[in-house]
């Protein structure tokens, strides 16, 4: 089977043209790869990431994620929890009495633990399947507790869209790529 | 306020600030327990793996492979189906579109631009191995690769043909919407082509609901309209465009010779296939079609200069998008007219922010301002070049004689390959004979086909 156009010169004109670009294209990706194989050395990837000293605890990590319930949570930093009988991130202002009730409790959905140690002290957990990442416990606990809450984007849910959708409305700009090797801000002491 | 008391205010704040939230923490101490209470540790779930970005890429590579051979060996549309599908349900529906070659010129350009961002190698290979594949074997990515092209490419119920006019016009948007996508993520303003993307949140069934209704109207537009996003709006789709068409194996209806039987006129939904033009140009209109090219020509410089001049005055309302502008000009509007907002509310939030950081903000702001004015005057330069080529692209005479597709608009779907005789009696496949109400037109080409296969047949 012979093609269908026969060999003429015009059409070997743009063949020609055509091979000329083709080259001049396959050198320019060329030149893209080896710029950046320059640039890629040892940076194997990222992941969005709230960096808690600039959270500002404005809610928006509830609301902005592509995903509902957020893939933003609350975590707990035990090793600075004061485990406080009165936790400022657990119940309200002036609660009418420290116990499990839905009126004394800052959390929408329930989603903080709290269990009975040894007196006077109490562990607080989350329940990351109820939270929704709303930083309201964060807030109470950072401003008048230790700051053991803090929210963190969790990658088990964060489908690491190309632009994170919360970091585009952060109050606080907290929220950046960091190295997919440390995913985590994790807080500890600092006698620790 | 003069400067220097601005910053003198800046400090003082930030101090105070930095003092605050130094006493934030520890204010009670750990405890001690004296029961064996064992201290939870945090969970910390680990990200997605690293090898799996470098398996998507190795999918990536042999789905394309695959592809190539179906679409110019095995020359099957069942194949490039089937191959489709598969591609829709891992990177569509299991990886969930992202990140996807069509986002990845962002990516690239960001990365090469910005120190701190370096572009991960699974991207750069993913936004190279489907423009390296086009550059050979045509849009082989766009038939049996993308899972936006494969989800359009099963709503098409009834094909429609758009006009020609429209169809040249409306693809040039996808060149000037990679060329917004390019100019924004330059200055790490927006990704825009993830931003609008309507079918990432259908993949991900999760989203906001303009972008979901967004998704479904392309569906149900895609349903008479062949791939709409992929012809009038996909970025990636307009940088394959150009690599297919200086591709060196072309797609081609039959590699045999053309009988002109204008049976696949019609098959192509895509607008690939239009009818050649006349072999000799017309004596009568070729001096006006000369002038006209030579006007078009002398235009194009101008057109790029309108384009650049336009873009340098949208400056201002496009560096609203990057969020640190917004947050200046937010704020300065602020100290013009101030408005109460909730304490702890993200505006309030965000204004307290911008009062501690003002001169840097300030700074980085106009900073800003200024690279985006430049990356939009040269957006606008490119939307007048592309308009420009867009014009010169109607008015150049096509010297083509037999039915082909076009190879920058084929999306290698292989629809048209069942349509050609000479292809079906290539591969042995019986040619269908006229039903009765076919054969009722006057379709002599039609009549005279099954002659032409029982010969073969016998």
């Amino acid at each position: 089977m012979t093609p269908a156009s026969p060999p003429n010169p015009p059409v070997s004109r743009r063949a020609f043209l055509r091979d000329g670009v083709r080259l001049g294209a396959m050198t320019g990706l060329g030149a893209l790869l080896g710029l950046a194989s320059t640039r890629s050395k040892a940076k194997p990837g990222y992941v969005w990431q709230i960096d808690p000293n600039k959270c500002v605890r404005c809610g928006n990590c509830a609301t902005a994620c592509v995903l509902k319930p957020s893939a933003v949570k609350c975590v707990q930093a035990y090793p600075i929890c004061g485990y406080c009988e009165l936790c400022t991130g657990y119940f309200v202002p002036e609660p009418n009495a420290l116990t499990t009730a839905a009126e004394n409790q800052v959390c929408p959905t329930a989603a903080i633990r709290r269990r009975f140690i040894e007196e006077p002290y109490y562990e607080y957990s989350i329940d990351e399947e109820l939270c929704i990442g709303c930083g309201r416990c964060v807030e109470g606990c950072t401003r008048f507790g230790n700051g053991s809450f803090y929210l963190q984007i969790r990658h088990d849910r964060c489908l690491n869209c190309n632009e994170c959708s919360i970091a585009r409305v952060c109050a606080g700009d907290a929220i950046h790529r960091v190295p997919a090797s440390q995913p985590y801000f994790i807080k500890t002491t600092a006698h620790e | 306020m003069n400067l220097a008391g601005r910053i003198a205010l800046a400090v003082v704040i930030g101090v105070l600030a930095w003092a605050t939230g130094a006493r934030a923490e520890q204010r009670f101490p750990p405890p001690e327990f004296e029961s064996d209470y064992q201290m939870p540790a945090m969970t910390t779930p680990p990200p997605r793996a690293l090898v799996w970005q470098y398996i998507d890429v190795g999918v990536l590579a042999v789905a394309l492979g695959v592809a190539v051979w179906l679409v110019h060996r095995k020359r099957s549309r069942t194949g490039v189906l089937v191959l489709s599908v598969l591609s829709l349900i891992y990177f569509g529906f299991y990886r969930t579109g992202c990140i996807c070659p069509i986002g990845a010129p962002q990516n690239v350009l960001f990365g090469l631009l910005n120190p701190n961002y370096a572009v991960p190698w699974p991207v750069v290979g993913l936004f190279v191995l489907p423009v390296v594949v086009a550059l050979f074997a045509g849009r082989a990515f766009c038939a049996g690769v993308c899972p936006h092209g494969a989800l359009q490419d099963l709503v098409l119920l009834k094909p429609v043909q758009v006009p020609l006019w429209l169809e040249r016009g409306l693809s040039l948007v996808p060149f000037l919407f990679l060329g917004a996508g390019l100019a924004f993520a330059a200055t790490g303003s927006i990704f825009l082509i993830c931003k609008l993307d309507p079918f990432v949140p259908l993949f991900r069934r999760h989203g906001p609901t303009w972008s979901l209704l967004l998704g479904a109207a392309f569906l149900l537009v895609g349903t008479v309209v062949g791939r709409p996003f992929c012809r009038f709006i996909c970025p990636y789709g307009a940088l394959l465009r150009l690599a297919a068409m200086v591709t060196k194996w072309r797609v081609r209806v039959t590699p045999d010779l053309c009988t002109q039987c204008k049976l696949c006129e019609q098959s192509c939904p895509f607008g690939a296939l239009r009818q050649p033009s006349s072999g000799t140009p017309d004596p009568r209109t070729l001096p006006v079609e000369r002038r006209r090219l030579l006007a078009l020509l002398l235009l194009w410089p101008a057109l790029i200069a309108v384009g650049a001049w336009i873009g340098a005055h949208l400056t201002v309302p496009a560096s609203r998008l990057h969020p640190t502008v917004r947050l200046a000009e937010f704020y300065l509007e602020h100290k013009k007219h101030p408005k109460q907002y909730p304490i702890q509310s993200p505006e309030a939030l965000s204004l307290l922010r911008a009062e501690q950081t003002w001169p840097e903000l300030q700074a980085a702001a106009l900073q800003l301002r200024h690279r985006i004015g430049l990356s939009m005057k040269l957006f606008g330069g490119w939307a007048g070049l592309v308009v420009g080529a867009g014009l010169i692209g109607l008015a150049v005479r096509r010297s083509r004689t037999d039915y082909e597709p076009d190879s920058g608009a084929c999306l290698a779907c292989a629809r048209c390959f069942e349509s050609c005789p000479q292809e079906l009696l290539r591969r042995g496949v019986p040619i269908p004979l006229p039903t009765a109400a076919s054969a009722a037109q006057p379709q002599s080409v039609v009549a005279n086909l099954p002659t032409a296969a029982q010969t073969t047949n016998r």
